[in-house]
């Protein structure tokens, strides 16, 4: 995989380039800077990781770079999106690079989906609005988008979300996100609200889909295991500044920040944890409970 | 922002009780002293506001402001008189069905779904429809109308506190039902209960007004200021102000116990407080 | 969700039979006779006898309690004791200006409601959104007579737009001029009550705007204006449904009350002239008709909820 992403990485343009981002809330003298100078960039098939505690800025620098910050809180700095800036770009401007150009899971299905709108409705929105399905087209389209995201039943369009399981929902959604065909993927902390044995499910789902898409992937979670996992190169923040980066070997052989030490660290333990004993499984998973919890 | 954010809140409390406190004074000022006794009628049919009679006289030439005065006293005894039936009555069905067998709090909470559809007013008249009028049904008619919105909202509060593990720690420890109530239970559900109480105040007030003006309320000399709008409704184009001023009297008074309440519901709610300066 | 219908009509069905005891046994156990109504002050004893005989108030509480069941499964509210003319007819004439103008001040609620309500949410950072809010917060403090009384000072008396009070006496054959006759009216109600709504409304558009399902809508390239309508719409329109009943209702009581104001021929004159005069049969009739209607508002306001919202539905299919 590495390989691929070397070749396509010398390729061309990057899909993404950040450079010296930032947020603040608030204006004048008491703004607050919640993101402070960022800077990355992820070329075509690359997947990068921002790795981070809750309220490190990671989500608010996925969300700045498609200019969907919450109201109150503005962005700063640049971002190339599909060689198009959006720091500072009008509704108009961003709305079709909102799709075809970067695609969104977020971390609770059961609140990012419309809980009054049957799901095949919700996964035909975007096909409808990007590739301009329409009909019996459309209704075919659906049935692909899910059965991508293996739900082959196709009952499972017309049903509500509160009527499908934590793992099938955020199947759902990343049905949602791949509709348009994005070129890259922004996935936010998308296991952490799902139990322990549907997360390797969805993720391997995840991995799966970005590899054969050839999508750029800007994952985003709290959890070094999940990130090495996923991602070739990482972006340590901590207070809304990058405070270490690097391919996930370097880091976990070398970290330079202690900050990353701390998380190598906490890592290596679990694994030692997992590898030491029999009943490993339930140590992980109380674990996993608890970053979980602390983080929502 | 949020420092902007519990500025508006303390600001919003204060009006609240400037208000009220405008009309408290007003009705205090009245038991001492009024400008015209209210059966003094030598200012002359409908004058117009004057240095004699600051906002002019009626059609039967009593001191407009006089009657105003003795309204605030009227309006906050309404207000007063009818949460003060109202607590008792709804907080003692509300506690009653928090602790009561689940067959008879769902009986209960049933029948409290019905009455509550019915309008405060509707309640009212229909209690008042037999009793000579008087300010003192008027206050029991409310105050019997309220009381199923305050039963509801008591027994919810208190079924929080019921199913709270410190309670079962104080059941299991042998304390006493009545023990719980005054140590637990009223103690915690007052603060939210308060900012209910004030929004009824407000509610009361408005009843009374309407009840006086269809001609129901407390006969006169009780210068009610929905009795005042009523009697001064046919004279509006030569007197306007006989029309305006019990109005405006009302929207402060009421306006007031609901900024109060606005501000109560903060202070009572301490996770709304910290997420709204989050 | 049938079964869900036929759940709710028989607690709709049970409520108004609870609710026509209450009125029974309030009215009775209140102090004052309604033969009362027919004597004058010096009445003799045998005058009361036989005045309490006629109204039928010398029989048993249960007694009495049968012979007005009897009459109300056969659609009789019985006669006025001042007129001796039956209340039924009476009352579904006066429904003829008491709906239309309970429906108009309702509509008048909801398109100001909605308008203002939304507004004031979206645009809340804006100094007319923080005006809507004001505005709004203080309409419910406003008594519906007081601005019924100034309409009628600046549009009737003062520009002479409409009608200041009265109802063709041909009722409807005159469409123009009744509506006319209720256009101030309906706009008394319809502000106070708009201004009540607008809070929930203006609540539940803020709900709507921080939720995570509109983000992912504009995540995957959704106009701000389509997704609110999209899934905003329905989604904030569930909490307004569940008041929108007792708001419905409060609409009513305040057509009662505004009635007064503009000397309507409509239910609320009726009931409060039944009161003045002690009409037992008038008022009892007013307040059956009123609670069949406001819990009917209940039942539809409650079947529309559900159908609005999926999950409510799979509630009740868990549960049987």
């Amino acid at each position: 995989m590495s390989v691929q992403v070397g070749e396509r990485e010398s390729a061309g343009a990057p899909l993404l380039s950040v450079d010296g981002l930032t947020v603040s809330a608030g204006d004048g003298a008491e703004a607050a800077e919640l993101v402070r100078g960022i800077s990355f960039s992820i070329a075509a098939g690359e997947r990068v990781g921002l790795i981070g505690e809750s309220g490190s800025g990671k989500s608010l620098t996925a969300l700045a770079i498609a200019g969907l910050l919450p109201a109150g809180l503005t962005a700063g700095g640049s971002a190339l999106l599909g060689g198009v800036e959006t720091i500072g770009a009008s509704e108009a401007e961003l709305r079709p690079l909102r799709g075809p150009a970067i695609g969104f899971v977020f971390q609770e299905p059961l609140t990012a989906l419309d809980p009054l709108m049957r799901v095949g409705k919700q996964i035909a929105e975007p096909l409808r609005r990007h590739r301009r399905l329409r009909g019996a087209e459309l209704d075919r389209a659906v049935a692909e988008s899910l059965a991508e995201v293996r739900l082959e039943d196709p009952r499972l369009a017309r049903a509500y979300p509160h009527e499908l399981s934590g793992g099938q929902r955020q199947r759902i959604a990343i049905a949602i996100a791949l509709a348009a065909r994005p070129k890259l993927l922004v996935a936010d902390e998308p296991t952490t609200a799902l139990d322990v044995t549907v997360q390797a499910e969805v993720l391997g789902l995840l991995d799966r889909l970005v590899a054969e898409r050839g999508m750029g992937l800007l994952f985003i979670s709290h959890d070094l295991a999940v990130v090495a996992q996923q991602t070739s190169r990482v972006l340590v923040l901590r207070g809304g500044e990058a405070v270490e980066r690097g391919t996930v070997a370097d880091l976990v052989r070398a970290p330079q920040h202690p900050y990353t030490a701390q998380l190598v660290a906490h890592a290596r333990a679990l694994d030692a944890a997992l590898d030491g004993a029999a009943d490993g499984g339930s140590a992980a998973e109380d674990d996993r409970g608890r970053d979980a919890g602390g983080d929502a | 922002m949020s420092r902007r954010r519990s500025w508006s809140r303390r600001a919003t409390l204060r009006l609240g009780l400037a208000l009220v406190g405008i009309v408290v004074l007003v009705a205090l000022v009245s038991l001492v002293w009024l400008p015209y006794a209210l059966d003094d009628t030598s200012g002359g049919r409908l004058s117009a506001p004057s240095a004699e009679h600051l906002l002019g006289t009626d059609k039967l030439g009593r001191d407009l402001l006089s009657q105003l005065m003795v309204g605030a006293r009227i309006a906050l005894l309404v207000g007063i008189g009818s949460v003060v039936i109202a607590t008792i009555i709804g907080v003692t069905i509300g506690l009653i069905a928090a602790f009561a067998a689940p067959w008879l709090d769902d009986s209960i909470s049933a029948l409290l779904d019905v009455a509550i559809a019915f309008p405060v007013l509707l309640t009212a008249m229909l209690i008042v429809a037999l009793q000579p009028p008087s300010l003192g049904s008027a206050i029991l008619a409310i105050g019997l109308g309220m009381s199923a919105v305050i039963a509801r909202i008591a027994r919810i509060l208190a079924k929080r506190v019921v199913g709270s593990q410190y309670v079962t720690a104080a059941r299991t420890s042998g304390t006493r039902t009545l023990g719980i109530v005054r140590r637990h239970v009223l103690p915690n559900i007052a603060p939210t209960l308060a900012v209910t109480l004030a929004l009824q105040f407000g509610a009361a007030v408005l009843a009374e007004a309407s009840l006086s003006y269809l001609g129901l309320g407390a006969p006169p000399p009780n210068a009610s200021w929905g009795r005042l709008l009523q009697e001064a409704q046919g004279t509006v184009l030569e007197a306007p102000v006989g029309a305006i001023a019990p109005g405006i009297a009302l929207v402060v008074l009421v306006l007031g116990v609901n900024f109060v309440a606005d501000g109560l519901r903060d202070a009572a709610d301490p996770t709304r407080r910290r997420r709204r300066s989050a | 969700m049938l079964g869900y219908v036929l759940r709710r009509g028989a607690l709709l069905i049970g409520s108004l039979v609870v609710a026509m005891i209450v009125i029974f046994v309030l009215l009775r156990l209140l102090p004052g006779d309604p033969a009362n109504a027919l004597l004058s002050v010096n009445a003799t004893p045998e005058q009361i006898a036989a005045a309490r005989k006629q109204v039928g108030s010398d029989q048993p509480l249960l007694a009495q309690f049968g012979t007005w069941t009897a009459q109300m499964l056969r659609f009789d509210l019985g006669d006025s004791l001042i007129t001796g003319a039956p209340v039924g007819p009476e009352i579904s004439s006066r429904l003829r200006v008491t709906l239309p103008l309970t429906l108009l001040a309702f509509g008048i609620a909801l398109v100001l409601s909605v308008a203002a309500g939304v507004t004031a949410a979206v645009q809340s950072d804006r100094w007319y959104g923080t005006l809507l809010s004001g505005v709004a917060q203080f309409g419910i403090a406003v008594p519906v007579f007081w601005i019924g009384i100034i309409l009628v000072w600046v549009f009737g008396l003062g520009l002479g737009w409409f009608p200041t009070g009265g109802f063709p006496p041909d009722d409807w054959s005159d469409p123009a001029g009744a509506f006319s006759s209720l256009v101030l009216p309906a706009l008394a109600i319809g502000l106070v009550m708009g201004a009540s709504l607008t809070r929930y409304i203006r609540s539940a558009t803020l709900d709507v705007l921080g939720s995570d399902y509109l983000r992912t809508a504009r995540a995957h390239g959704s106009g701000f204006g389509e997704a609110l309508w999209r899934h905003g719409l329905r989604n904030g329109a569930v909490p307004v449904v569940s008041v929108l009943g007792i708001e419905l209702a409060t609409t009513l009581l305040g057509a009662v009350v505004v009635e007064s104001v503009y000397a309507l021929p409509g239910l609320g004159s009726y009931l409060v002239d039944g009161i003045a005069k002690h009409d037992f049969a008038a008022i009892q009739g007013v307040l059956v008709v009123t609670t069949l209607l406001v819990l009917l508002v209940g039942f539809a306001a409650d079947v529309v909820q559900r159908i609005v919202d999926p999950r409510l539905r799979s509630s009740v299919g868990v549960a049987g």
